[in-house]
C-alpha cells in the first residue's frame, strides 16, 4: 500500500491548470524523481503531495507510515534566529519532546557539518550552508517523507555533492524522499523512480533504469534531448 | 533665527539643570506613552497577526477600516474616550477622567490601529516568503504568525518606535482627557501648547526640542541594538 496516493488531482490557479488528472502512489523507500521543463507543474505536485495546495481530487496518505512529511523548499527559508535556534525551533513545531531536542539538534548538526557555526545568524551563512541546514532542520525530525524542491538548483559544484550525499544517505536510511529537478544526472544517479511531467500532466512514471533507456513520448524524448522549444 | 537660538539654549539650560518641572514632564510623558505602547503592543502585534492568517466574511472590511483608522485623529479619540470615561458616560463609574490612566487609555486607543494595520502587513508579506516552510513543519497559522513577529523583530521594533512617537508626539487626546493638569496631566505636548498659548515661544520650542531628543534616543538605541545583534543579518536579507 502507498504511504501517498493521489488520484485523478487537478490543480487550478484562477484560470490556470497546474496539474491535470493526476494520479501517483508514493511507496516507502521510493526516490522519485520529478522532472519536466519550466512551469510543467513539478514544485505544484511537490505541494500537492505534502499538503499545501488545494486541490481537486483524491490525496490520500498512509497515516501509520506516512504521517510525518517535511519540504525543503529551492530557496530554503530560514529564521532570523542561530542555527540552533532554528534546529530547536524545528523540533518543537514537530513535537519533539522537550528532553529530546537538545540530542536530535546536535546529531543534525554533526550530520549537516554544522557544528562549528551553531551559533552563527542563519541568514548569514552562504547558500550551500542554508540548504545543509535545511536538510539537517528537515532530518531532525525524521520524516517518513521528505520532499524536494530542487535542492541543488542555486549550489555550487561542491556544494551540490554535499547535498547529494546527504540525499543519498537518508535513502539508504529509508527515508522515502520525492525530488524535483532540473538536472537528469541527479536524477540518474539519485532516484529509483522517475516521474516526467509536461503541462501539468504525467507522461511518464517508470523506474529510473528503464526511463533513461526506454523509448518514451515524443515530448518526453526531446526533453531529454534538450530540444523541447517553449512554445510548442 | 534668534528664536531658534534662544529655544536651544533654553532647551540645553532646562535640560543641564535638571530643571525638575521638566524632569517630571518628560517622565509622565513617557511613562504614558509607554504603557499605552505597552498595552497596543501586546493586543496590537495579536491582532495583526492573526489578521494575517485567518479568513473570515468582512474580513476584507475589516482590514480596510483598520488602515483607514491610521489616520485616527487624536481629538476624535480624544472626544470619543472622554465621552465614555465623563461622569455620565458608561465608563464614568471608573472615575478616572483628568488622570493618566485616562491618558493612557486614549493614547492606546490612538496607537492600537497603527500596530495592528502595520503588523498585519507585514506578517502578511513574511509569510508569502517562508508561510509554505513553517506550515510544512507543522506550524499553525497562528503560530506561524507569531513566528513571523519573531524573524521579523527589527521592523516590529520600528513599528512600536512610529506608535510610539505617534503616541508621545499628540495633543489633542491627553489634552482632552487629561486636562492638561499642572502636577498632574500636564505632559510635554500639552505643555507646548500651553506656553505658545502664553506666547513663550521660546519654551515651547525648547520643549519641542526635548521631545524629539527623546524619541531620536530611543530610535538611536534600537539601531544601535540592530547593529550589535545582527550586523551579518542586514547583508543575507
Amino acid at each position: 500500500m502507498p504511504i501517498l496516493s493521489l488520484r485523478d488531482v487537478g490543480v487550478h490557479f484562477g484560470s490556470v491548470t497546474a496539474l491535470r488528472n493526476v494520479a501517483l502512489n508514493v511507496h516507502r523507500g521510493d526516490f522519485v524523481a520529478l522532472i519536466g521543463a519550466n512551469g510543467s507543474g513539478k514544485t505544484t505536485l511537490l505541494q500537492t503531495l505534502h499538503g499545501l495546495v488545494p486541490h481537486t481530487g483524491t490525496r490520500t496518505v498512509d497515516d501509520a507510515r506516512g504521517a510525518r512529511q517535511v519540504m525543503v523548499f529551492q530557496r530554503p527559508f530560514v529564521l532570523r534566529l542561530s542555527v540552533w535556534n532554528n534546529l530547536r525551533l524545528a523540533l518543537w513545531l514537530a513535537g519533539v519532546p522537550a528532553p529530546e531536542r537538545t540530542e536530535r539538534a546536535l546529531q543534525a548538526l554533526h550530520r549537516a557539518g554544522l557544528t562549528a557555526l551553531r551559533e552563527r545568524p542563519a541568514r548569514a551563512l552562504s547558500g550551500g550552508q542554508q540548504q545543509r541546514l535545511a536538510l539537517a532542520r528537515a532530518w531532525a525530525v525524521r520524516p517518513d517523507v521528505l520532499f524536494l524542491d530542487e535542492p541543488t538548483a542555486n549550489l555550487d559544484p561542491s556544494a551540490k555533492k554535499e547535498v547529494e550525499a546527504m540525499l543519498s544517505a537518508f535513502a539508504l536510511e529509508g527515508m522515502t524522499l520525492v525530488m524535483s529537478t532540473h538536472n537528469l544526472g541527479q536524477a540518474k544517479r539519485l532516484a529509483t523512480r522517475v516521474v516526467y511531467l509536461d503541462q501539468g500532466i504525467i507522461r511518464a512514471d517508470l523506474p529510473t533504469a528503464r526511463f533513461f533507456h526506454e523509448h518514451l513520448d515524443e515530448r518526453a524524448e526531446l526533453f531529454l534531448k534538450g530540444d523541447l522549444k517553449w512554445d510548442v | 533665527m534668534s528664536a531658534f537660538g534662544e529655544s536651544f539654549r533654553t532647551a540645553v539650560t532646562l535640560v543641564l539643570e535638571a530643571d525638575p518641572v521638566l524632569l517630571r514632564t518628560v517622565g509622565l510623558s513617557l511613562a504614558v506613552s509607554a504603557t499605552a505602547c505597552a498595552v497596543a503592543a501586546g493586543l496590537g502585534l495579536a491582532a495583526g497577526a492573526w489578521l494575517a492568517v485567518t479568513a473570515f466574511p468582512g474580513r476584507r472590511a475589516l482590514v480596510a477600516a483598520l488602515n483607514t483608522l491610521l489616520a485616527l485623529p487624536s481629538v476624535v479619540v480624544g472626544l470619543v474616550v472622554y465621552l465614555l470615561l465623563s461622569r455620565s458616560g458608561p465608563l464614568g463609574a471608573w472615575g478616572i477622567l483628568f488622570t493618566p490612566s485616562a491618558m493612557v487609555i486614549a493614547q492606546t486607543v490612538l496607537v492600537l490601529p497603527v500596530i495592528a494595520a502595520l503588523s498585519r502587513q507585514l506578517v502578511a508579506d513574511s509569510l508569502r516568503d517562508g508561510g509554505d516552510q513553517l506550515r510544512s513543519m507543522g506550524a499553525r497559522p497562528v503560530t506561524a504568525a507569531l513566528l513571523m513577529l519573531l524573524h521579523e523583530r527589527w521592523a516590529v521594533a520600528t513599528i512600536l518606535l512610529t506608535a510610539f512617537g505617534r503616541a508621545i508626539s499628540e495633543v489633542g487626546a491627553v489634552m482632552i482627557v487629561g486636562g492638561n493638569i499642572d502636577g498632574v496631566t500636564r505632559v510635554i505636548t500639552t505643555s507646548i501648547a500651553l506656553e505658545t498659548s502664553k506666547g513663550d515661544l521660546p519654551l515651547a520650542l525648547a520643549l519641542g526640542l526635548v521631545l524629539l531628543a527623546i524619541v531620536g534616543a530611543i530610535n538611536a538605541l534600537i539601531g544601535v541594538a540592530q547593529r550589535v545583534q545582527g550586523p551579518a543579518l542586514a547583508g543575507a536579507r
